[in-house]
C-alpha cells in the first residue's frame, strides 16, 4: 500500500497553496494515506492549517529553532529520517521543493522524479522535459522510496474541511551548521495576489519599455484583481523584480485568465503559461509567437490599448 | 582558494526547436546542434571571474558523457578554464548517478567550490547540485544570481519564489547558477587555438566503480497536448466583449 508524506511549504505564518496542490496529487497515488510534515520553529498554527486540508490523515509537526527558515541542508536530514515510514515523499516543484527534495533523496540513496504532471499509477507518472516540448511517461522501481516534486500548475488545491490529527515528532537527525540563512528580500508588498495561486494574471514583457511604463500593467491588474507577472526579458531589463518572472526558469502558472502584454512569446515563457485557461495576447508584432498559443489575440500598440482596456473594464 | 570545479553538460542547443521521434522513443538528436548547457556556461563564467579577481588559482571543467562531450570541454577551455576532465560513458545517467560520479571527481580534485547550472535544459531535472552536496556532506546554494567569496565562506543571493534569499555557506560548497548570475563571454578565435593545447584528461566511467543502477525508465516520449486554435480580435472593444462572453470579466 502506498503511503505519502508531503513536506509543507510555508513562510512561518501561512501555509503556501502549493501544499494543498501536492495533496491533490498525493490522493491519486495513495488515496487517504496522505500525511503532511510541517517543519517550523513555532508551528502549531501552521499544523492546524495543514490539518484542515481535505484528504490529509495526519500532520506531523517537527518544531525546532533551526527550522525557522527553509534551509534545505537543515530540513533534508529530518525529512529523510521521517521518510523511512513512507513509500512516497512529495514536495512542490517551487523553489522551496526543488531545493529540498533532491538533497533529501540523495540522503536516502535514491533518485528523485521532478515535476509530476500526471499520475498513471503509484509508480508511473508523466513529466515535462525540454521546457515542456515533450512529455515523458516514466516508470519508477517499486523497491525504492519514491521522492518527487509535484508540478503545482497541474493540480488544483484540495478543499478545506479536513480534520487530521496533529502529532508532534522529533527526529534524531544531526543538523549541519554549515548553511546559514541571512535574509529574505521581497519586492512585493503582499497587496497583490500571489502569482502561483492567482486566477488572473496580467504580464508584461520587453515591449512595455521601462519600469515606469509597467504602471500600465499594474493599473490593469488592479482593475481585474489580478497578479502581475513578467517575461524574462522584462526582468533582465530591470523593469521588475525576479519574483515576477514566469517561464521555464521562473514560475509556472495556471490562472483562468492570462493577459500577455508586449511579450513576444519565447518558448521558455510559453512553457510557464501552458496551463492557463484563456491566454490573451496584446502585441504590435503580428508575427510574435505568443499569438500561436493565444486564445484571443489583439495586434495593436499596447500603449493605447492597455489604458483603453483598463477603462473599459468598469469600476 | 585553490580550485573551482565546474560541471558542463552537453545538451541540444538552446535555439534548436526539438523534434520527437514518431515512434515515441525520444527526441531526435542526430544532426542537431549541441552546446554547453546555458546554465553551466554561466557557472563557468562565474568561476573565471572569481579567478580573474585573484580569488582562486585554478578552474577545472568536467563533463560526463560520450566522447562528443570533448567539444563542450574544449569550448570551456577556450572560455578560459585551465584544464578539463571527461568521464566517458555512452549510458544515460540519472542525476543521482551523475552526483555520485561528480563526488568521485571531487575526491580526486579537492575543489573549494563546485559550480554548475541549476538545471540542464534537456531533462529540466534541477537535482544534481543538491544531490552532490548531500553526498559530499557539504552545503549547497542553488538558483544563485550573486556570489561573493569571503575567506572560508561564500555569500550567495538566491532567486526564490518570494524574492531574493541571502545565505552564507562554509567552503567547500556546491553552488548552482541561475540566469542572472552573469552574461558569459564570447570565445575568440585565438583562444580556441590555445585551448587545443590545454590538458583534457579522459577517465572511463567503469574505472570509477560507481553504481549506475537506474531507478526510472522512460516508457514513452510524446508531444505535449496542443491548445485549440485561437481567434484574433481587431479592437479593445471586441476583446472586452469576448472576455465578457467567456465569463472571464464582470459584466
Amino acid at each position: 500500500m502506498a503511503e505519502v508524506l508531503i513536506v509543507a511549504e510555508h513562510d512561518g505564518a501561512t501555509l503556501n497553496a502549493s501544499t494543498a496542490r501536492c495533496v491533490s496529487c498525493a490522493e491519486e497515488i495513495a488515496g487517504d494515506q496522505v500525511d503532511i510534515a510541517v517543519f517550523a520553529d513555532d508551528g502549531q498554527a501552521l499544523a492546524a492549517q495543514a490539518a484542515k486540508l481535505a484528504g490529509v490523515r495526519t500532520v506531523l509537526l517537527i518544531e525546532r529553532a533551526e527550522n525557522a527558515h527553509p534551509v534545505a541542508a537543515v530540513l533534508a536530514p529530518q525529512l529523510a529520517a521521517l521518510a523511512t515510514n513512507y513509500s512516497h515523499v512529495l514536495g512542490p516543484s517551487t523553489t522551496f521543493g526543488k531545493d529540498l527534495m533532491p538533497r533529501t533523496a540523495a540522503l536516502l540513496g535514491v533518485g528523485q522524479l521532478s515535476d509530476i504532471m500526471a499520475v498513471e499509477s503509484p509508480y508511473r507518472f508523466k513529466r515535462p522535459i525540454y521546457a515542456g516540448n515533450a512529455i515523458v511517461t516514466v516508470e519508477a522501481n517499486t523497491g525504492a522510496t519514491l521522492v518527487a516534486t509535484v508540478r503545482t500548475a497541474s493540480y488544483g488545491q484540495t478543499g478545506s474541511g479536513g480534520a487530521a490529527a496533529i502529532e508532534r515528532r522529533e527526529t534524531d537527525a544531526s543538523i549541519p551548521a554549515h548553511t546559514r540563512f541571512v535574509e529574505l528580500r521581497t519586492a512585493s508588498d503582499g497587496s497583490r495576489p500571489d502569482l502561483q495561486s492567482a486566477t488572473k494574471i496580467v504580464s508584461g514583457g520587453r515591449g512595455v519599455g521601462s519600469g515606469e511604463n509597467f504602471a500600465l500593467i499594474y493599473d490593469l491588474a488592479e482593475k481585474l484583481g489580478a497578479a502581475v507577472g513578467a517575461s524574462r526579458a522584462a526582468v533582465d531589463a530591470g523593469y521588475v523584480a525576479n519574483d515576477l518572472q514566469v517561464g521555464q526558469t521562473g514560475k509556472i502558472v495556471a490562472p483562468d485568465l492570462y493577459i500577455a502584454i508586449g511579450i513576444s512569446g519565447a518558448i521558455q515563457h510559453l512553457t510557464g503559461i501552458k496551463d492557463a485557461g484563456t491566454i490573451v495576447a496584446i502585441n504590435k508584432d503580428e508575427d510574435a509567437p505568443i499569438f500561436d498559443v493565444a486564445d484571443i489575440g489583439l495586434v495593436t500598440d499596447l500603449f493605447t490599448a492597455v489604458p483603453e482596456l483598463t477603462d473599459a473594464l468598469g469600476d | 582558494m585553490q580550485r573551482i570545479l565546474v560541471c558542463l553538460k552537453r545538451v541540444v542547443d538552446y535555439n534548436v526547436r526539438v523534434r520527437l521521434k514518431p515512434d515515441g522513443s525520444g527526441v531526435v538528436l542526430d544532426g542537431v546542434k549541441m552546446s554547453i548547457n546555458p546554465f553551466d556556461e554561466i557557472a563557468l563564467e562565474e568561476a573565471l571571474r572569481i579567478r580573474e579577481r585573484g580569488e582562486v588559482e585554478e578552474v577545472v571543467v568536467a563533463s560526463i558523457g560520450t566522447s562528443d562531450s570533448q567539444q563542450q570541454l574544449r569550448t570551456g577551455l577556450a572560455m578560459g578554464a585551465d584544464r578539463a576532465v571527461l568521464v566517458e560513458t555512452d549510458a544515460q545517467l540519472e542525476p543521482l548517478t551523475v552526483a555520485r560520479t561528480l563526488l568521485a571527481l571531487v575526491d580526486r580534485e579537492n575543489p573549494d567550490l563546485v559550480l554548475l547550472g541549476k538545471q540542464a535544459i534537456d531533462a529540466d531535472n534541477n537535482q544534481t547540485a543538491q544531490m552532490l552536496a548531500a553526498l559530499w556532506q557539504r552545503p549547497h546554494a542553488v538558483f544563485v544570481s550573486e556570489l561573493s567569496i569571503d575567506g572560508a565562506a561564500a555569500t550567495a543571493v538566491r532567486e526564490v519564489d518570494a524574492g531574493l534569499e541571502v545565505v552564507e555557506v562554509d567552503l567547500p560548497a556546491v553552488v548552482s547558477s541561475d540566469l542572472r548570475l552573469n552574461e558569459p563571454r564570447y570565445v575568440k578565435l585565438p583562444e580556441i587555438m590555445k585551448a587545443k593545447k590545454k590538458l583534457l584528461e579522459t577517465i572511463a566511467f567503469a574505472e570509477l566503480g560507481i553504481d549506475a543502477t537506474s531507478q526510472f525508465s522512460v516508457v514513452s516520449t510524446d508531444p505535449p497536448p496542443e491548445r485549440a486554435q485561437g481567434i484574433r480580435v481587431d479592437s479593445v472593444e471586441a476583446l472586452v466583449a469576448e472576455l465578457k462572453s467567456r465569463g472571464l470579466v464582470d459584466g
